[in-house]
């Protein structure tokens, strides 16, 4: 199980203080908190990719080759990848770069960007989000497994003979998980690929998530990639921890009333019922976490986020200690102990590597 | 309420009624619809479900739904109660020459193509008469804009309709009847569910 977190990168004024970080300090901030959660021993990073304010990660392999550089272990990742906006070839080559710079340490999640005006800035439309994420899509997936690819589509100039460089580090692309709030065909599309699939799963209810999981893994099978409790499977995840679940609650409870997607809607107790986000101490978010598998199957990859709705950097750093003192240690175990062995683990670099050289050599 | 008798032949009616008092006027009025509907579907042999959604239940889930996307709880039943109707009678009272704000928040919170080609009967309740067309040029282009087949009579009750004159129980039988009557024309399979039977990727890839 891999267990890390997700930054969508707001810059949102802290309700308590009023202060409001400026974008420098934000984009500071992010590195600071993706080099922490190496520090306590999280899997993953994975940024959020904007392009309005008041978010700051326009330029996510910018700031993923400078994380690249400071960490070692730390899996860097993307919440999502616009593949609907960003041009297919600008994706397989800047993603490529990333994968030599930092050996290998980078997967990607595609997604669609639900930001009107982001598509006509960029020459699309939003209404065209899902042809364009598939045939985007489908062009990437050939230009980081085709030397010289001649392609032409709706939505983008021909191409005649391109070769997309640099090549995939060991000739080996980086994994793709597909996300989704709440379009099958999203799911349709991982399955058919044998990409993993990533659900949103913090701003929906359960059932919800479980309806998409459940697709998702009923059409892998179909398309051949295994058995459904084989398939890749991601969620999100949402928590504020302290170590008496009151205070946790008090403290939190400003940010999420102001939270700019929820906030002054539902109260903190119905969204916490409605959906994954868990407020308490760091027991009831392990007991939390550990029953999502109940409605998903065994899955491989667990994003939380934790540094949104204007939490000041310091807090923020002290829930990744909290993570990765206290959560993560026996998420780590007690998933390894509820899963069967023939439920893989999520795709690596190194596994990819292996994979493709057992296929190469003749039985 | 009618209970399922199991029957592959049952047909259900939705009915949503956005009256705030209690009782009121506006759910007076969809009842009778809803009876008399119920009563035109019998007549061509059908087994009859209606189903009531009174929107003031779910005020606050509905608050709630526009800022956080999905709706909640009996609200989401509710909605899945519109969806899988085969007919839906909409009942509003007229505030400030439209329909209530209530009513079209939970419009708004149902999925695009819900109401596709759904038979739907509009009603509405007013303190007077002079409220009368506002079915006519609020409420129709609402649901023309949704592609729902609404039928030909749009029933107005003002107060004083609720007295002896038998006027609105014509006008209610003759809605009754045209609902009814577009229910016939309608197959009985329920709406494509995408979860149940995705479209295959070949078909999407080649757009």
């Amino acid at each position: 199980m891999q267990l890390g977190i997700f930054s969508v990168g707001d810059v949102t004024t802290d309700p308590t203080t009023g202060t409001t970080p400026t974008e420098h300090e934000r984009i500071k901030a992010t590195v600071e908190i993706a080099k922490k959660a190496e520090e306590v021993g999280l899997d993953v990073f994975a940024t959020g990719e904007h392009h309005n304010p008041p978010f700051v990660p326009s330029a996510p392999t910018t700031t993923l080759a400078y994380i690249a550089a400071q960490t070692s272990t730390l899996l860097l990742s993307t919440a999502t990848t616009l593949i609907t906006t960003t041009d297919p070839v600008r994706i397989a080559e800047d993603y490529s770069t990333l994968q030599h710079l930092s050996d290998g340490r980078v997967d990607l999640m595609m997604g669609r960007g639900n930001t009107g005006p982001v598509y006509p800035w960029f020459g699309k439309d939003i209404r065209d989000g899902i042809p364009l994420a598939i045939e985007s899509y489908h062009l990437l997936h050939r230009l980081w497994r085709e030397d010289v690819v001649s392609w032409e589509g709706k939505y983008r100039t021909p191409l005649q003979g391109f070769t997309a460089t640099p090549r995939p580090l060991d000739g080996v692309p980086p994994f793709v998980w597909h996300g989704s709030i709440r379009s099958p065909e999203i799911a349709e599309q991982a399955a058919y690929y044998g990409d993993g699939f990533f659900a949103n799963h913090i701003f929906w209810p359960a059932s919800h998530t479980r309806q998409m999981v459940g697709l998702y893994r009923r059409r892998f099978e179909h398309y051949g990639h295994g058995a459904a409790d084989q398939a890749i499977v991601g969620l999100g995840g949402q928590v504020f921890m302290r170590r008496n679940s009151q205070d946790a609650v008090n403290e939190f409870r400003p940010y999420f009333d102001n939270a700019p997607v929820y906030g002054h809607g539902p109260s903190l107790e119905d969204f916490a019922s409605q959906t994954p986000l868990t407020v308490g101490s760091p027991q009831q978010v392990i007991e939390r976490t550990l029953r999502f598998r109940e409605y998903v199957g065994d899955y491989q990859r667990q994003l939380f986020l934790i540094d949104h709705a204007g939490l000041p950097l310091k807090t923020v750093l002290e829930q990744l200690d909290i993570l990765g003192e206290e959560v993560v240690p026996v998420l780590r175990r007690e998933f390894a102990a509820l899963r069967p062995a023939h439920v893989p683990d999520a795709p690596t670099h190194a596994s990819l590597v292996a994979a493709a050289s057992t296929e190469e050599v003749p039985a | 309420m009618t209970p399922s008798t199991g029957s592959g032949r049952r047909r259900t009616v939705a009915v949503i009624s956005a009256g705030l008092s209690q009782p009121s006027s506006t759910r007076l009025l969809a009842d009778q619809l809803a009876a008399a509907t119920d009563r035109a579907l019998r007549l061509y042999g059908e087994e009859v479900l209606v189903e009531v959604v009174e929107l003031r239940e779910h005020a606050h889930a509905l608050t709630d739904s526009l800022l956080t996307g999905f709706p909640s709880g009996a609200l989401a039943d509710a909605v899945d109660v519109v969806r899988r109707a085969d007919a839906l009678i909409a009942v509003t009272p007229i505030f400030s020459a439209s329909y209530s704000g209530l009513f079209k928040t939970f419009v708004d919170v149902l999925e695009d193509g819900t109401l596709e080609g759904k038979p739907v009967l509009v009603a509405a309740t007013a303190g007077t008469a002079r409220h009368s067309l506002a079915l006519e040029f609020a409420l129709r282009p609402l649901f023309a804009y949704l592609r729902a087949a609404v039928v030909p009579t749009a029933v107005f009750a003002a107060t004083e309709d609720f007295g002896t004159d038998a006027a609105l129980s014509r006008r209610v039988e003759r809605a009754a009847r045209e609902l009814a009557d577009a229910v016939q024309g309608r197959p009985r399979s329920g709406p494509v569910d995408p979860f149940t039977n995705p479209t295959p990727f070949e078909d999407l890839l080649r757009g």
